[in-house]
């Protein structure tokens, strides 16, 4: 017979077996009868000789193999009767571990998401980022360098490993019927979905000849725009689009979601048909560029081929490509440094799980305890010990199980929500979606929970000395189980003082954060984007005017104090960073110190209420022509000049600037612009201001579409948008204002972070917290109720009910204590890991053990009062007679 | 009466085989052979007798079949398969030249180690 046949015919093997047995028996007793033996001890004997038919029927089972799918079966049927039984503890156990397997399974949800879904292409391991290479650049600092465009057409061209697209980021004002919009646009080489391999939602692709200078002007549509502009109708499709005053044939439509190089795009545009003079150079590197393998190659052969490509345009064109290479490399998915802060939510919401675990582990190991009577009958009765162990684990994998499915539930409920509340955007969002990893997550997480806090009271099941265990009742057993249970208790203190204290911090460092200065005024400005009318930016001459028309307009305004022009701000994305030196031998690029330069109007530091420490802010005088100035902050006077009483009237030298020197007529007040967290840990804090009305023509066009507008206001600055729009509408009522937002508004984002983790934090640690009580107040609650017989005795013997009740408490308080000390042993190693992790963020201090200790045994105290109390209430005549 | 030496590890399939290959034969009779023929030296459990024989026939190296015996009644009679028979002989092999070698160790030493 197979395995199948054994498993199958199992009635038929059980009646066989037994045949077999009885036969051997009596065999042996009528030999025995025979000798001349009684009938009685001849049976007795012969069963002695066997060694108890019971047992060797078990082993005889074991022989055949089947033995664990059968067992199984049945542990599952008895493990489902005794949660049946008491439904009460299954409750609590299953809903413990919900908690802990749902909020883990939220975190890993978007983990998977973000970190470790592929991307959303087909043979997303074919897909290569190609990358300039010099080896000056810092790629941490500033990021990977892009591509210039005609050394990308040569690289698609000589290319036999890889098929190359390209795509540059633009923006414009997109303007016909209805309000003028700013939209971001992509730039692509026309094979760009062929190579990701995405299918349009309709229309086509891109052609070759759609992608030639002076071919007729077609877009692309992504597919938020379309439905925002079109409301989704097939019509648009031959349509015709306003972008920058030119108009486009709509020729396609992108599928939802599509994203390229992390972002939605709202048009696509061919690349080839741009005249642009950046696009003509090698000198700037604006094109990113992503390559499909071609089957067969690999992404070592398309790295040699890269670098062979690279070497012959260095060698040929010397001035901008000498020391230039290009590398390719497995694309993969932006998601900046959010890594970090998903796997610290995932080790805390893991600590939780942790303390859900134990505290399942203490309900099944009191009631392992008083199921001592139990397992030894079964144990009499011929199971074995691996058997009972097994036993166990099957309820307890249950349990698992069963919390694990309702967890996975939760999970489902909680991480849109989580995904929402995340501050900013959380990059690919829109990958984070239960599937068949995050399911297999859960499935492992709960199994593995089931079988880590099933094994301690398994592993209890009775080996030896049945005879003891029967006698005795489940009482005589507390003395073993206490430190088992002490244990239990302490691991779960601890476990809650780690988030107790990783929330202090939190808190703590928010604290702090909020109440610095930001070196701002943040009150009452009013600050957006803003970009001129494609008209104007043909010239100059006209792009000055523009600007000053601007200026004009904002300020006659009603409610407007002041307002000015600036190209990047404080406390938002978008900098500046130029090396400078005090002296004129300039040393190399790569020795000049760093420091973050800010193009503005004169008005700029009053909209924003800059203290000026030492000289003079820019006035109208300052413009082209005249000697070039700089406002210096006091970082970069003490960097550059050793403090700010020296600086004003020394130069500054700036070669990246293209002119200067640069003479420093005042010293203002050091502003925070890497946000309220960042801005001390940054690498870069000296600023220094210059007038835009001295940056050279050639920049004027390119800082024009940087350039911002900063009002202040004597009323609620966003009340001013609407009427601050109409005014700065422009001649040709295409000019508009975006992405507006308040400087509180900033100064709040920046702490975002921080705000968001000290709120999970809390809630974590609150979690832990009431678990933990739970845990303490269930384990004593068991404890003393094995004690009731003693107290009962103490009692009667005359003691008091207060000593009763510091009898119970003392255990606690000891459990307490060393709880709290190995806790606080395990925070301090967190804290660290919270200090590296998150900007801003205070060290430990005694303050925050002080302030977070106390509450954690305040509750843990009460928690254990309640048995303690019962417990002095016994009643010893009851307790007595009890069992 | 000398004390039993407990069977030697593995050694009681070998034992089990060795019997049966004698002629089909049930587990009762089984068991008294063992015990007649090793008597005063290894104990044989027999009720660590019938789990080998169910594993010996789970792994193919046993067939059985129920029988009637010479006292008329139904037995479960054992015998060898071919595998069986291919496996009692490697075994006995095998332990043909374990013994030898322990012998001949045996023998060193009271000649003296050299």
């Amino acid at each position: 017979m197979n395995w199948w046949q054994r498993l199958l015919r199992r009635n038929k093997m059980e009646e066989q077996l037994e045949k077999e047995m009885r036969f051997h028996l009596e065999q042996h007793a009528n030999e025995l009868i025979a000798g001349g033996v009684s009938f009685a001890e001849a049976q007795r004997r012969a069963r002695m000789a066997l060694g108890g038919p019971e047992q060797v029927k078990e082993e005889c089972r074991d022989a055949r193999g089947t033995r664990w799918v059968e067992d199984f079966w049945q542990d599952l049927r008895y493990a489902m009767r005794m949660l049946r039984q008491r439904p009460g503890f299954a409750a609590v156990a299953i809903l413990t571990l919900a908690l802990g397997v749902g909020a883990s399974t939220v975190m890993f949800t978007v983990v998977n998401g973000v970190l470790l879904r592929p991307l959303p292409y087909p043979q997303p391991d074919r897909l290569v980022a190609v990358h300039g290479h010099t080896e000056t650049w810092n790629a941490k600092l500033y990021g990977e360098q892009n591509v210039a465009y005609p050394d990308f057409l040569d690289c698609k061209r000589e290319s036999r490993s890889l098929t190359m697209a390209g795509s540059i980021f633009n923006d414009g004002t997109v303007s016909g019927s209805g309000d003028p919009e700013h939209v971001d646009f992509q730039e692509v080489s026309s094979n760009i979905f062929s190579v990701l391999g995405v299918q349009l939602a309709q229309g086509r692709a891109f052609l070759p000849e759609d992608d030639q200078p002076g071919a007729a002007p077609v877009a692309i549509l992504g597919h938020s725009f379309w439905q925002r502009h079109f409301s989704g109708r097939t019509d648009a499709l031959g349509a015709s689009v306003t972008l920058d005053s030119k108009l486009y044939t709509v020729v396609g439509i992108a599928p939802a979601g599509f994203r390229l190089r992390d972002t939605e795009p709202d048009l696509l545009t061919p690349l080839g048909q741009d005249i642009a003079k950046f696009l003509q150079s090698r000198g700037p590197h604006p094109v990113g560029v992503v390559a499909r393998l071609n089957p067969g190659a690999t992404l070592a052969q398309a790295q040699e081929e890269l670098s062979l490509i690279g070497r012959h345009l260095a060698e040929q064109f010397k001035d901008t490509n000498a020391d230039r290479s290009f590398k390719a490399e497995q694309l993969r998915p932006h998601v900046g440094d959010v890594g970090s802060t998903l796997w610290l939510l995932l080790g805390a919401v893991g600590l939780v799980l942790l303390i859900a675990c134990t505290n399942v582990a203490s309900l099944l190991l009191a009631r392992a305890v008083s199921r001592g009577r139990e397992l030894a009958i079964r144990a009499a009765l011929g199971a074995g010990r691996g058997r009972l162990v097994r036993q166990c684990l099957t309820e307890s994998a249950l349990l698992g199980l069963f919390g694990g499915a309702l967890g996975v539930g939760l999970a489902a409920l909680g991480f849109q929500p989580f995904v929402a509340f995340w501050p900013g955007t959380l990059p690919r969002a829109e990958e984070v979606q239960l599937d068949w990893r995050v399911l297999l997550f859960a499935l492992i997480v709960s199994l593995v929970s089931g079988v880590l806090f099933g094994l301690a009271p398994a592993l209890r099941a009775p080996a030896g000395e049945l005879e003891q265990v029967l006698r005795a009742g489940g009482r005589s057993v507390v003395g073993n189980s206490r430190r088992l249970h002490s244990t239990f208790v302490i691991s779960e203190l601890a476990l809650a003082v780690v988030l107790l204290v990783a929330a202090g911090m939190l808190g703590r460092t928010l604290l702090r954060l909020t109440s610095l200065d930001p070196g701002v005024n943040i009150r009452n400005v009013l600050v957006s984007r803003m970009s001129l009318s494609p008209g104007v930016l043909a010239d100059n001459g006209r792009i000055r005017a523009a600007w000053q028309d601007v200026l004009e307009r904002a300020r006659r305004v009603p409610g407007v104090q002041s307002v000015a022009i600036v190209d990047t701000f404080p406390m938002r994305e978008g900098n500046n960073t130029l090396g400078y030196w005090p002296t004129a031998d300039v040393p190399p690029e790569k020795e000049r110190p760093l420091t973050l330069a800010t193009s503005v109007s004169p008005e700029y530091f009053n909209v924003m209420g800059i203290p000026l420490r030492q000289g003079r802010f820019f006035n109208e005088q300052d413009r082209m022509g005249g000697e070039p100035v700089i406002v210096i902050d006091e970082v970069l006077a003490q960097q550059a000049f050793g403090g700010g009483q020296n600086a004003v009237g020394k130069r500054l030298w700036m070669p990246d600037m293209g002119y200067g020197p640069f003479v420093v007529v005042g010293v203002a007040r050091h502003v925070r612009h890497w946000g309220l967290a960042g801005d001390d840990q940054a690498q870069i804090r000296a600023q220094f201001y210059y007038p835009f009305a001295q940056l050279p023509d050639k920049y004027v066009r390119r800082w024009s579409e940087l350039m911002s507008i900063a009002v202040r206001t004597e009323i609620a600055p966003l009340s001013e948008v609407e009427s601050l729009r109409r005014e700065l509408r422009g001649a040709a009522g295409d000019q508009v204002l975006y992405e507006v937002r308040t400087m509180e508004q900033l100064a709040s984002d920046s702490l975002a972070l921080q705000r968001f983790l000290l709120l999970l934090f809390g809630i974590f640690a609150s979690l832990a917290l009431v678990l933990a009580c739970i845990g303490i107040y269930g384990v004593l609650a068991y404890l003393t109720g094995q004690r009731v017989p003693e107290i009962g005795i103490r009692i009667a013997l005359g003691a008091r009910p207060g000593s009763v009740v510091w009898l119970v408490l003392r255990q606690s308080v000891g459990m307490i204590l060393i709880g709290a000390a190995v806790g606080t042993a395990a925070a301090l190693a967190a804290g660290r890991v919270l200090h590296r992790l998150v900007e801003g963020m205070q060290p430990i201090e005694v303050s925050t053990f002080a302030l977070t200790i106390p509450v954690l045994a305040l509750a843990a105290l009460f928690a254990s009062f309640l048995p303690a109390r019962r417990a002095s209430r016994v009643d010893p005549v009851i307790a007595l007679r009890q069992d | 009466m000398h004390p039993k030496s407990d069977l030697p590890q593995g050694t009681l399939d070998l034992l089990i085989l060795k019997v049966v290959a004698l002629g089909p034969v049930h587990g009762y009779a089984i068991a008294q052979r063992l015990e007649q023929v090793s008597r005063h030296v290894v104990q044989v459990p027999q009720g660590s007798l019938y789990p080998a024989l169910h594993r010996l026939e789970n792994r193919g190296l046993l067939a059985a079949d129920w029988k009637e015996t010479d006292t008329g009644r139904e037995a479960k009679f054992y015998r060898l398969t071919a595998k069986g028979r291919a496996q009692l002989e490697t075994e006995a092999a095998s332990w043909e030249r374990l013994t030898e070698a322990v012998a001949l160790i045996m023998k060193l030493s009271e000649g003296g180690a050299e």
